[in-house]
Formats: structure tokens, sequence, C-alpha cells
């Protein structure tokens, strides 16, 4: 499993490559976690582009982020989702409570107007 | 055995043989010609049942993972079987969301998924003994169903 971070203004982007199982889960929360130590970080994407494979221990990983970003108030994304990962996540019901996009570029846009309205609803 | 196609596989239930398990069992499958849809399907299956055997029956210790697979006709059967802790109440084990394990960023959809991407899912356990998870998935031809 190989995993890139970057960070955009207050997002972490996390591209991950490889499969995605119980044994290589741990990696995925350990990198989240030491990144996500920066309480400035109010975005989290993780590009699944790279997985060829993805079991139900992605599903707890990708939630048990959810949750840590939801603590912060944070928002949380997901972008480019193979084929071959399409379904797991499908009956996880992750669709409900995170969103999908396409690209890199629409989950940071989408995320970042998201982050703006929530600034806004919290100054009122 | 009634079948001519058949395959045993045992392993020491280490968490960095999750994926070898699964793509051996792949590999096997692959002399019905499945889809790559399918063979996701079968791979993402029998994790799911070899990671349970991993952390729920031998949880701290490490024990024998006996994987078997045969083919008749069409059609791909699949046992993963454990001698750990057992299940004492399957049908709450099978329900969707259920974990004996949250605490570990678990989803409890282990088995939903297994009934998901299969045709048959059967559980036998024996609380103390052990537990076995057969898999049944018939593969549609790829000459008679071209894909959409
Ligand atoms: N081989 C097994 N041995 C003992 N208990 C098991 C086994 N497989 C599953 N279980 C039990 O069934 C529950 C549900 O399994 P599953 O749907 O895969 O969810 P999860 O693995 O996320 O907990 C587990 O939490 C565990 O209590
Ligand atoms: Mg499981």
């Amino acid at each position: 499993m190989e995993i890139e971070k970057l960070i955009c203004d207050d997002c972490l982007i996390m591209r991950l490559r490889g499969e995605l199982d119980h044994h290589q889960a741990e990696q995925v929360r350990a990198a989240a976690d030491e990144a996500l130590q920066d309480k400035g970080l109010q975005r989290l994407i993780l590009n699944l582009g790279g997985l060829s494979f993805m079991d139900s221990a992605g599903i707890g990983v990708i939630l048990g982020r959810y949750k840590q970003m939801q603590q912060r108030q944070g928002q949380m994304a997901i972008c480019e989702i193979p084929r071959a990962v399409a379904k797991v996540l499908e009956i996880s019901g992750i669709p409900r409570v995170i969103p999908f996009y396409k690209s890199e570029i629409e989950a940071l846009r989408q995320t970042a107007r998201g982050a703006a309205v929530k600034r806004r609803a919290r100054q009122r | 055995m009634k079948s001519q196609s058949y395959m045993k596989l045992e392993i020491p239930s280490r968490s960095d043989n999750e994926a070898f398990a699964r793509v051996v069992v792949a590999a096997f499958a692959s002399r019905l010609d499945p889809t790559l849809d399918e063979i996701s399907d079968i791979k993402t299956a029998v994790s799911e049942a070899v990671t349970n055997a991993i952390i729920h029956a031998y949880e701290d210790r490490v024990g024998l993972i006996t994987i078997t697979a045969y083919l008749e006709q069409n059609k791909l059967t699949v046992e993963i079987k454990d001698e750990g802790i057992g299940i004492e109440d399957l049908e709450m084990a099978r329900q969707p969301l259920y974990t004996s394990k949250p605490e570990l960023d678990r989803s409890g959809m282990g088995f939903t998924i297994m009934e998901n991407f299969m045709d048959e899912v059967k559980v036998y356990s024996a609380p103390g003994k052990g537990t076995t998870v057969v898999l049944v998935k018939e593969i549609r031809s790829k000459k008679e169903l071209p894909s959409s």
C-alpha cells in the first residue's frame, strides 16, 4: 500500500495506491492520524484512484476518518472511485454521508465552497 | 469428492496472508473464465471470510485457516474453515452493521458483502470449536452474456 499525502490550505489529500484490506488498513489509519494532528486541517479528501481492491476494512477506515473530521467540524470527500471499489462503497451506505467526486480538483473546489458556507454560518 | 477440479490451501491466521488467500482462490476460479467483475466479487467475499477468521476466530493467537474450493460445471464453491472461538448467535452476526469489535474500526459489513457478492453464503459454527463459511457463485459465461 502506498500513501501519498498532500496539504493544500486547510485540506489534507490522501492518495491511496494498492489493495486496502484489514492488513493494510492500519497503515492508512496511522498516516491519517499523524497528519491530522495538525488541528488546522479542516478538510480531508481521500483519492481512491489507485486502489485495485477494497473490502469492508476500507469501509471501517473511511467511516473512522469521517468521525474524526466531524469531531473537528470539518469536512470529508472521496474522489476517483475505481470500478473494483464502487460496489463495496455502494453497499456500505457511505454515499449517503460522504460526497463522491470524479476528480481531486472538483473535490477540492466543492469542499472549499462547503467550508465557506460553514464559516458564514458560524459567524452569524 | 465429486468434483475433479479441486484445491486446498492451509495458512496461518496472519493478516499478511489475506491478499495471498484471495489471489489463490481467484486464480483457481479463473478456469471458469469469469469476468473482471466476477473475479473482483470472489476476491472480496473470500477476503471478508479470511479476515474474520484472523481477527474474530483467533483474536490474538495464530491458528490454522483451511480454504478448499471446487468447481462443478460453472459453479465455484469455496469453504473457509477455522478452529477458533466460534459464533454464539449466527443470526445476529449476519445482521448488517453488527460487529463485536466496534473499537477496531470494524464496519460490521463483512457478511453483508459476502451475501451481496456471492449467490449463496452458508455459515456453520460451534462455540469453542470453530466456524466454516461456504461461499457459492455461479460464473455466467462471457460468451453467452456480452457485458453491457
Ligand atoms: N470466523 C469467525 N469466528 C468467530 N466470530 C466471527 C467469525 N466471523 C464473524 N464473526 C462474528 O460475526 C461478526 C460480524 O462479522 P462481519 O459481518 O464480518 O463484521 P466485522 O468483521 O466488521 O465485525 C463479527 O463481529 C464476529 O463477532
Ligand atoms: Mg468481517
